[in-house]
């Protein structure tokens, strides 16, 4: 039954001669709801950060800020690290173990790699003379840039435990879970990482 | 006959449901310490959320001390009463009526009024509540650390919260930032289960207009939380950046003591816009809950099927969404656009609509009733008259041209704790007395409740409804003393002192209510299976009080949660998972 039924349903009428159905809003499996349900919640929040951000850019104080050109290398780090949790999770579903551990290990390699890119970005812009924290575009970066960094490290924690599971060999089934749950975690964490980059560029 | 007792349970034929993997405990610490059981992980909630609201109920006698006997008590000192109101404010709406709602009713009811063993995720459920635990302690230790807790007031607005001149600005701010960081984080575990768990987990049967409204209440409630609460997370960050780090996103160029403070360029209006954009939405995490548990609580005790289910649930979904368009009729003072005003007063006054519309509800439910003023019935009543009065003064205070005088006088108060302080506790009342049985397996004492009742509601009123006056007179919040003010007569200082008796009187009564609890865990009456007579699901449980896993069999639903008084059937209730041809109607099963 759509949503739509669902919600326009006269429940005072009993229907009888018909077994009740069973009841789940989505297809997907239950996690697999809960992390959207978690990743909306990020949303709201890097939007409001955003909204934020750009409400504070109207003030006359606000001073642009140059990024750093390592910000271009570390996007394309971000990128190979969600193509390899699909890569990843396209083996899942072939069952092919092997195509599993290679985009796992790919993607969370990539992680570090971004993580230790981004911390290397901020190294140069202290270089740079930017740590001036009373300048709100320099404030932003740093805050921005931590939250995704933050977010992403959450990320690795689950990363550490689905490649705990593949050295336990835990079932296939319970593997591709983990896995495509990492997938659309990392395709998240990129596409904040794609605006995030794109706001900061262009301001 | 209609009603299958548990030990006809057998008979039904069993319930083709797919069932799930549960989570067994193994020791004592597992069962009852570090529980995964949403009822254990409710009562956590619940215990947590009322021993805190003790304290914030003790904060609020002091400043109700100083306020009726200015003077008279040496021991408070200004900065003392700031942080009394401040974190009374906090405790209150958030680490009382928010987790008690949601983590106290929300754990135990989801599961069992759907048809579920346990949460979706009884691992994340279980940190929850420990992740809420520390955000409480470090709220209580806060009064402890040198400066002492906060006192720039619930709303927590920059500058001044994190300036030298406000008590608390030196730890205790950061505390309470710290603490409610931890509070967000904690709610987001418990909300995503609460959320998924009345998404997917729904047994056979039980389609989305056939959740009892307790459970729709709940349920909107933890989707505006989830919402809401960022903002609130994002205004806590940037302000600790500001603090900690010296960044100026809301603080402006200022100069404090005669010296220029590093500051300049932020906005304190940005953090305003933030806290009521999680602040109004609040508002209803608070109320919807409410409005659910009183809708079950009116039908079951008037034995009358809810009056327009389909226009409830759609009332409680559109009050949810309109609720994040009204957030600035909390600044009307802060200096904006007339026009921006008039939006936002106009959005205000639409929130009635769905609201009336759900007290017209509650009342035609009630018409013809076969009433019965039963304890959980009497708060309920006592709720709706609450909530009609705090709703027609936030009329009043919803447009902008009466909201300007009236702004920051003690008749925002009285509004506010009529609408979301005395109201939703008359339904945590009612409800605790309601499913008390449940939980326990034993009745309350009808004649302690009874006295907490009449003494709670009367009470209440003759606390608030002074207020409300005072505020016409002028007097205004948040001032430790009057001063010189010759535009209030000298009378409203009286009428301060006996509102300052009552309310310590009614406080302490609340001993009774404590009391009863206690006494009769027990000693009560035992409760045996359905006391009420209710149809929902949490009361055909095998077991009172439901064990782990909740249900033998889990159950199959074949109509909706208020088939009270249906013609032709013997007994005056149909509970939800009576097949239709095992209802009894005197000429045999048909």
């Amino acid at each position: 039954m759509g949503i739509f039924q669902q919600l326009t349903e006269k429940p005072w009428l009993t229907v009888e001669g018909k077994e009740p159905a069973e009841q789940r809003a989505f297809s997907l499996e239950s996690p697999h709801v809960g992390l959207r349900v978690f990743l909306a919640v990020a949303t709201v929040l890097f939007t409001l950060f955003l909204v934020v951000y750009v409400e504070r850019m109207t003030f006359p104080d606000w001073r642009p800020l140059s990024e750093p050109w390592v910000l271009w290398l570390n996007t394309l780090v971000l990128v190979i690290s969600s193509a390899g949790f699909h890569w990843a999770w396209v083996n899942a579903d072939r069952g092919d173990l092997d195509g599993i551990k290679t985009g796992l290990l790919a993607g969370g390699m990539a992680s570090f790699a971004f993580l230790a890119g981004q911390l290397w970005a901020w190294r140069l812009l202290v270089d740079l003379g930017y740590y001036d924290m009373a300048n709100p575009a320099i404030g932003f970066f740093y805050l921005l840039t931590g939250l995704h960094g933050l977010h992403l490290l959450g990320g690795l924690v689950a990363w550490f435990r689905t490649s705990a599971k593949v050295k336990a060999e835990v079932g296939l089934a319970q593997l591709r879970l983990s896995v495509g749950l990492c997938a659309v975690y990392w395709h998240f964490l990129l596409v904040v990482w794609l605006v995030l980059f794109g706001l900061l560029l262009l301001t | 006959m209609a009603y299958v007792a548990p030990a006809e349970v057998e008979q039904i034929p069993p319930a083709e449901v797919e069932d799930v993997e549960l989570y067994h405990a193994k020791s004592w610490v597992t069962k009852y310490v570090f529980s995964q059981d949403a009822k254990v992980i409710a009562i956590q909630y619940s215990a947590t959320a009322i021993a805190i609201g003790l304290v914030g109920l003790v904060l609020s006698w002091l400043m109700r001390l100083q306020l009726g006997f200015p003077e008279l008590f040496d021991f408070i000192e200004p900065s003392d009463y700031y942080q009394f109101i401040t974190v009374h404010g906090m405790i209150m709406v958030i680490y009382l009526l928010t987790a008690l709602f949601l983590g106290g009713f929300g754990n135990y009811l989801i599961p069992l009024m759907v048809g579920a063993r346990d949460m979706v995720f009884p691992y994340v459920n279980m940190v929850s509540y420990w992740v809420y635990l520390g955000a409480v302690i470090l709220l209580i230790v806060s009064f402890f650390v040198p400066g002492g807790a906060t006192g720039a007031g619930w709303t927590l607005y920059p500058p001044q919260a994190i300036l030298s001149g406000t008590p608390g600005s030196e730890g205790g701010i950061i505390l309470m930032l710290v603490s409610l960081a931890l509070f967000i984080i904690g709610f987001t575990m418990g909300g995503l289960n609460y959320v998924v768990t009345v998404l997917q987990a729904r047994t056979r049967g039980m389609t989305l207009m056939r959740l009892p409204l307790t459970i729709w209440g709940i349920f909107t409630a933890t989707v505006l939380a989830l919402l809401a609460f960022p903002a609130l997370l994002v205004g806590a960050v940037m302000m600790t950046f500001d603090k900690l780090l010296g960044t100026s996103f809301f603080m402006p160029a200022l100069v404090e003591m005669g010296v220029y403070l590093d500051y300049g360029g932020g906005s304190p209006l940005l953090f305003q816009h933030l806290f009521w954009f999680f602040g109004h939405p609040e508002v209803y995490i608070v109320a919807l809950p409410a409005f659910g548990i009183v809708s079950d609580l009116i039908s079951v005790h008037a034995r009358r099927h809810i009056f327009g289910y389909r226009m409830m649930v759609w009332a409680i979904v559109g009050i949810g969404a309109l609720s994040f368009v009204v957030w600035a009729h909390h600044m009307y003072v802060s200096g904006m656009n007339p026009w921006f005003g008039f939006f936002f007063a106009t959005t205000t006054l639409i929130i009635a609509v769905p609201t009336a519309l759900k007290v017209y509800n509650w009342t035609l439910t009630l018409w013809k009733g076969n009433i019965r003023f039963t304890l959980p019935m009497l708060f309920a009543l006592a709720f709706i008259v609450t909530f009609v009065n705090g709703g027609i003064t936030g009329l009043f205070l919803g447009n902008v041209v009466v909201d300007v005088p009236l702004s920051d006088t003690m008749f925002v108060v009285a509004h506010f704790h009529m609408v979301m302080g005395v109201a939703p506790l008359l339904v945590v009342f009612g409800g605790i007395y309601h499913w008390f049985p449940l939980i326990t397996g034993r009745m309350l004492h009808e004649g302690m409740g009874q006295f907490h009742f009449w003494v709670t509601f009367i009470g209440a009123y003759t606390i608030f409804l002074p207020l409300h006056y005072l505020g016409f007179l002028g007097v205004p919040r948040r001032y430790f003393e009057m001063g010189e003010t010759n535009f209030i007569p000298e009378s409203a200082q009286d009428l301060n002192a006996f509102v300052t008796v009552v309310a310590l009187t009614v406080g302490v009564a609340q001993i009774v209510f404590f009391i009863n609890l206690f006494w009769s865990l027990k000693n009560g009456k035992l409760a045996g299976h359905n006391p009420w007579k209710a149809c929902s699901l949490e009361w055909r449980t095998a077991h009172v009080p439901p064990r782990h896993g909740n249900f033998d069999d889990l159950p199959v639903v074949y109509r909706w949660a208020y088939d009270y008084g249906v013609p032709g059937a013997d007994e005056d209730f149909i509970p939800q998972d009576v097949p239709p041809d095992r209802v009894s109607t005197g000429k045999g099963e048909v």
